[in-house]
């Protein structure tokens, strides 16, 4: 179990060339085991290049990223095995499913760890669960499934490798209002059984409000903000500026309060917003 | 004449195994009859899977139906002779924009579909400008579509069929891989093209606040219309909405949860406006 530390990170892309982009400038972030963070950001504000950081994909112009302590750019670092500790779904990640049936694709992440037989199919299995995968689909071709279906199998696969840490892309991008749920209820509950790290990006406010203990704001290439979900959504005009939003029940709590009904506006759920309106109107 | 009319549509798609053998037939339209008006701003909202997207495509002739007819505009999409008339008029925007840019310019990329309509080079910039602003890409128009972000590459393929002058655009949830403030300007530029140009709009999209002043609602489930009406009437129905895997924007389940509570409250609350009123503040 370990922390991730990003010192002094800057990337920028096709240094010294007339195509020169900083898409990262000195992140300094500590990110300890068994949060759930939140990162969000404009498009082009730089999240998924932090999280390519995260396990190594990409490696800083500048500073340097540390796991468990060590940095990771060392000579003698382990890489691979720093990739499957710290696991990376990328958006859509159905695209990357190739395999002849759903159980083989799973086994693929473990096979390559360079763990046997029976282990790979004993970890694919688990990871299926973990997901909420029905066993009837284990032989099914992935591409035979809904999309909800395929992008919990490639979260699967990457879970198969127990990674301390899970970042995941927009997990939720194309998926129903339902869909939308499922995957994020399961990944919440996933991180209390087994303590993982949680990093999601999202551009969803309302989602990000729901599920995370930290929310890491980012605006052309730098940390805006790194606080509890309240304490950023309070600061929603500057949020605006920068291409974000809070939650639409914020704006919603602070046109009442507008109106003499007092409440917090600091709420960001719908469940917090019931019961604070309910109180101030005195029927609870 | 209706912008677009379907009857009795019917869409069906044989699935194959690996050894090219049938193994069976989806029937992804399942008998749909509807018209759109000309000017109308229509949202279409359904599950993944309902048809929505393959109800999208027969618009502008992407898909034949098995049965029945589409017609856009008065034209039948069965008939070939039709065809470039029907793509002029009704344009689409897909969701993920790597699929629909070519142009190595932005600018170009934006006057392909003019220059391919044969218009005057004059007019070809006149529009490329007048598209690249009305979605906030105008200060790109030089830049190489590769090192844009996808939500400005979705911007400058709506620029792209915005430039075609259509009488109708259809996108299929053109926003869901934008931040909130490029959502906001997608669906601000589309309202504007609905209300200042006269465009007929058709939006599918799972986020359901950007459809409260669409002037009607489809919900589709398993290839079949199962509700329609104003975003008023559909949203009033939040426990179907559920049952059919959909959603209501915030303000309208914050209103239906007070009323559970107790509160006497109306169905069908779309904006904050309303619930102040409700509450009676």
């Amino acid at each position: 179990m370990a922390e991730i530390i990003l010192d002094h990170v800057s990337y920028v892309y096709e240094e010294g060339t007339a195509m020169e982009y900083a898409a990262l400038r000195d992140i300094n972030l500590v990110i300890p085991q068994g949060q759930f963070i939140g990162l969000i950001g404009h498009t082009g504000s730089g999240k998924s290049t932090l999280v390519q950081h995260l396990n190594g994909l990409l490696k800083p112009t500048g500073g340097n990223v540390y796991f468990g302590g060590a940095d990771i750019h060392d000579s003698d670092y382990n890489k691979k095995e720093l990739r499957s500790k710290v696991g990376l779904v990328f958006q859509y990640p159905e695209h990357q499913l190739f395999e002849v049936d759903v159980f083989s694709d799973v086994c693929f992440g473990p096979k390559n760890m360079g763990l046997d037989q029976k282990e790979t199919q004993l970890r694919a299995y688990a990871a299926l669960k973990q997901v909420g995968l029905e066993d009837e689909y284990f032989y099914q071709s992935p591409f035979d499934l809904s999309g909800g279906q395929k992008r919990r199998v490639a979260i699967a696969g990457v879970l198969a490798m127990k990674p301390e840490v899970l970042v995941l892309d927009e997990p939720t991008a194309g998926l129903d209002p339902k869909g939308r749920d499922e995957i994020l209820d399961q990944i919440a509950k996933l991180r209390e059984e087994t303590g993982m790290t949680v990093i999601l990006v999202s551009h969803s406010m309302e989602d990000v409000a729901r599920y995370v203990d930290r929310i890491i704001v980012m605006n052309k290439g730098q940390v805006l903000y790194d606080d509890v979900p309240r304490e950023v959504f309070h600061h929603y005009k500057e949020l605006e500026r920068v291409g974000l939003a809070a939650p639409q029940i914020t704006y919603i709590m602070h046109a009442l309060r507008e109106k003499g009904l007092l409440v917090d506006t600091d709420i960001t759920t719908v469940e917090e917003a019931r019961e604070a309106i309910l109180k101030a109107l005195g029927r609870k | 004449m209706e912008m677009v009319q379907t009857k009795d549509l019917v869409f069906e798609y044989i699935r194959r195994d690996d050894e090219g053998n049938v193994e069976g037939i989806t029937r992804a339209i399942d008998e749909v009859s509807l018209q759109v008006h000309p000017g109308e701003f229509i949202a279409v909202l359904g599950h993944n899977g309902s048809g929505k997207s393959t109800l999208a495509k027969h618009i502008n002739a992407i898909l034949y139906p098995t049965e029945g007819t589409v017609w856009v505009d008065g034209m039948d999409t069965c008939e070939e002779a039709n065809l470039w008339n029907i793509r002029q008029e009704a344009g689409m925007v897909f969701q993920n924009p790597d699929n629909q840019i070519i142009g190595q310019v932005v600018e170009e990329d934006v006057g392909f579909g003019p220059e391919n309509l044969g218009v005057p080079t004059k007019e070809i910039w006149e529009r490329v400008e007048e598209s690249l602003k009305a979605v906030g890409m105008y200060e790109f128009r030089k830049h190489s579509p590769n090192k844009l972000s996808g939500g400005q590459k979705q911007r400058v393929s709506i620029a792209g069929v915005i430039a075609m002058h259509p009488k109708c655009i259809v996108l299929d949830e053109p926003t869901a891989m934008l931040d909130p403030s490029g959502r906001k300007e997608v669906i601000r530029a589309v309202r504007a093209l609905n209300l200042a140009e006269g465009i007929t709009i058709i939006l599918i999209t799972h986020y359901m606040e950007e459809i409260i002043d669409a002037d009607r609602v489809f919900v589709m489930d398993k290839g079949k219309i199962a509700l329609q009406g104003t975003p008023r009437e559909v949203f009033g129905q939040v426990d179907r909405l559920k049952e059919l895997r959909l959603d209501v924007p915030q303000v309208t389940l914050l209103a239906h949860e007070l009323r559970e509570s107790g509160l006497p409250i109306p169905e069908g609350i779309l904006r904050t406006e309303e619930l102040i009123r409700a509450l009676g503040l």
